[in-house]
């Protein structure tokens, strides 16, 4: 053992200079992630309980804003409710809705990859284009999707003018654009060897078991990205929903001035990332907006931290 | 062990730094002085606008009337920039000397923090006279004593009719009190057999198109904030009365039948315009449809009239608003700036020049008179309203439309249904807003 610890502190010494080098390969990445991650995040838990406007120097608050935050604006438990709703809404419709269309499209035997360019296109669109247009197709009175429907004697929902159906909505516009995540997938199942099939085949897997006992195994670690990624993502979903409600309420606008139609119908659509924006950039109370940054951080990382240990125990570890 | 005491004093010397970077890493510049009378502005300055197209247009022709004037001053500018990027470029230091926003809501926070200078020293300087300047106007560039906007040109919000179906329904001129309103707008309605709304003699629903609060509230001469800075919405009265009469014309729709019809309906700002396509023969709307409607829809005969209002003796009113400009806290020639704003919004020419190019109100008494001015007997009719004692505005405050929007969110209930107590629904609202505005500081 006493070797072992002279080896040791030897090695280190030896390594020095290696570590010297890896310091310097890796230096420009950590003084990327300090400037744009640790300080602005330690800079948004110290305005969070600080009156600040972007003018002058940060007044300490305390509380107050946290306070505020937590308890006394309503509108933020509908952001908070509205988001939550989403996360569950979307982020199983995108990923189930991507691995189908990838396994449909590993299936066809012809023309798969002009399917695959059909399907991947209306990801290639800018969101708010691509919203602006769905929310077109589905306007209720003028749109054609309501248009075919009364034609088969249907009188098709109110879709992005109905609360109830304003959520719905936007999930088929998430689900509309899965192309992003439909590629990845793809080659995910192209990666899952052929061997495995025909082994699983020999024990007497039918198709549903050959499908959760192989292929979804190999597949995890894409599974597990495209959750967090939908996670995080969904956590800060702005844009779509802000241009929905916006067209839909028949003002179209841009810059600041989209915020008079934030949530529309009946706050809605309003989600959690509105409302912070709104709050700070509409209203002046940046540190009530630093409170909610801080607190969509800690549930982001504490949803992918989740995520994390339960596809480890999925996947028996390999994730 | 000596490891790990090394790495929680790394760490704790990186969160130090950091959080004196947070501390530090904020902007305080203290105002520049400024010159004595008679100084001739030089140097660069830079102004930032959100005007595009024709209305660019108009302010790039007045501009180079400043530029003759000032030849030593270099002037650059800067097109469709909107308020946040204003705001987060002057917090950062490298906002314009100049900047016009299109709305009075972020005079509170700006003149509160000072991202926008006081101008009253150059005001007093220059020997400005601030009454050539309209009331309203005055009242909403300015928040507890500091100046630090001047207005830019004014909007001025009146009735607009269709006189064709006015014609059909043997009406001859437009509503003058609510109960008009509400009564012309059953009789201008058409429904189909089974209810669905074809066309609406009045949409009223808030939130559709220019249909806010903010704008009805001539009609009743609603207060917003008390003296003191907090929300008068749960007190004044004639909220209580406007949102009554709202209601029960909604009731008389049906709210989800309004609903289905308005979900019709094209776009405020495109040709498909409810009102340019005959869809609703009266709205709510600025002095600038006027040139929608020459554009968009020549075809439409249409009349302006003030806002019907509760009381014979409100009569004329209208809500007025506008753009504002002011010199950055950040400036680096605030001296030109100012040389700029001045040029821009005290002189009667330019004024004049301005509201033709862009047909907003112009702001001052003399640019009002002026023989130079086009208006025909429709802009008129927005002048009178502008001019008129009864118009009302929404007053600047540190939350910005924080009040506007928390009420507008509670009137999301009200008129659907699902909010029936209104005292209780506007107790709530001054409660939210005077939270927030005691935040704000």
């Amino acid at each position: 053992m006493p070797t072992t610890a002279s080896q040791g502190s030897a090695g280190r010494n030896r390594r020095s200079p290696r570590h010297l080098v890896a310091f310097t390969f890796i230096a420009p990445a950590l003084i990327g992630i300090t400037i744009f991650l640790i300080y602005p995040l330690i800079a948004a838990v110290y305005f969070s309980f600080t009156r600040f406007d972007m003018f002058n120097p940060p007044v300490w608050v305390g509380l107050d804003f946290w306070e505020y935050v937590l308890f006394d604006d309503p509108t933020v438990r509908i952001a908070a409710k509205n988001t939550l709703v989403f996360v569950l809404l979307m982020v199983p419709a995108r990923t189930i809705g991507a691995l189908l269309t990838a396994m449909l499209l590993n299936a066809m035997k012809r023309s798969r990859s002009i399917y695959r360019t059909l399907y991947y296109l209306p990801a290639l669109a800018p969101p708010v284009t691509a919203t602006i247009a769905f929310v077109l197709l589905l306007k209720p009175g003028t749109g054609p999707v309501n248009t075919l429907l009364a034609t088969l004697g249907v009188e098709g929902p109110g879709w992005f003018n109905d609360p109830d159906w304003a959520k719905a909505s936007l999930t088929l516009l998430a689900l509309w654009s899965v192309g992003d995540l439909m590629i990845i997938f793809v080659a995910a199942l192209l990666d899952v060897p052929q061997a495995l099939y025909e082994a699983a085949s020999l024990d007497g897997a039918g198709r549903w078991a050959r499908f959760r006992y192989v292929t979804l195994p190999t597949i995890s670690p894409v599974l597990l990205f495209a959750t967090i990624t939908g996670v995080i993502g969904t956590l800060n979903y702005f844009t779509q929903a802000a241009v929905a409600g916006s067209v839909a309420s028949g003002q179209v606008t841009s810059g600041s001035g989209i915020a008079g139609t934030f949530g529309y119908p009946e706050n809605s659509t309003l989600t959690y990332p509105m409302r912070l924006y709104s709050i700070g950039f509409g209203n002046n109370l940046f540190g009530a907006a630093n409170v909610m940054a801080v607190i969509l951080f800690v549930v982001s990382m504490t949803a992918t931290i989740i995520l994390l240990r339960r596809f480890k125990a999925f996947s028996g570890g390999d994730s | 062990m000596q490891r790990l005491l090394n790495r929680r004093t790394t760490l704790v010397a990186g969160l130090a730094a950091a959080l004196a970077l947070a501390t530090a890493c904020t902007p305080a510049e203290a105002p520049k002085p400024i010159a004595t009378p008679g100084v001739e502005p030089t140097g660069a300055v830079e102004l930032w606008h959100f005007f595009t197209d024709r209305e660019a247009k108009a302010v790039d022709e007045t501009l180079a009337k400043f530029k003759a004037k000032y030849p030593k001053v270099t002037l650059t500018v800067k097109g469709g920039q909107d308020d946040a990027k204003v705001t987060t470029a002057i917090g950062a230091g490298t906002g314009p000397d100049v900047a016009i926003s299109y709305s009075t809501d972020i005079v509170g926070k700006f003149c509160a923090a000072g991202a926008w200078v006081d101008l009253n020293p150059y005001l007093q300087r220059d020997g400005v006279d601030l009454n050539a300047i309209a009331a309203v106007a005055r009242s909403y560039t300015e928040f507890r004593g500091k100046r630090c906007a001047m207005p830019f040109l004014a909007d001025a919000y009146g009735f607009y009719f269709n006189k064709a179906m006015f014609a059909e329904a043997g009406l001859t001129e437009a509503p003058k009190t609510l109960a008009e309103l509400s009564e012309m707008a059953k009789k201008l309605t058409k429904r189909s057999a089974d209810g669905t709304i074809e066309r609406a003699g009045f949409l009223p629903l808030f939130g559709f198109y220019e249909n806010s609060p903010s704008h009805f509230a001539p009609m009743v001469g609603a207060k917003w904030l008390n003296d003191d800075g907090t929300s008068a919405i749960g007190t004044d009265p004639a909220w209580k009365e406007l949102l009554t009469w709202q209601k029960e014309l909604v009731d008389w729709y049906g709210y989800d039948k309004l609903e289905k019809f308005r979900a019709s309906l094209g776009d405020e700002w495109s040709a498909d315009n409810a009102f340019h396509k005959g869809k609703i023969a009266m709205a709510v709307d600025g002095e600038w449809r006027m040139a929608f409607l020459k554009d968009q829809a020549p075809g439409v005969e249409f009349g302006v009239a003030p806002l019907p209002v509760n009381k014979a003796e409100r009569a004329g009113a209208g809500y007025i608003t506008g753009n504002v400009i002011g010199v950055s806290r950040t400036a680096r020639n605030p001296e030109a700036a100012w040389a700029l704003i001045k040029f821009l919004t005290t002189e009667t020419d330019t004024i004049v020049d301005l509201s033709n190019g862009i047909r907003n109100v112009p702001t001052t008494t003399a640019a009002l008179t002026s023989p130079r001015l086009s208006a025909d007997p429709l802009f008129k009719v927005f002048l009178d309203i502008f001019a008129n004692p009864n118009s009302g505005t929404t007053p600047p405050s540190g939350i910005g439309p924080g009040y506007q929007e928390t009420f507008s969110e509670f009137l999301q209930g009200w008129q659907s249904g699902t909010k029936k107590d209104l005292a209780a629904g506007l107790a709530d609202v001054d409660v939210r807003v005077d939270k927030m505005i005691k935040l704000a500081g």
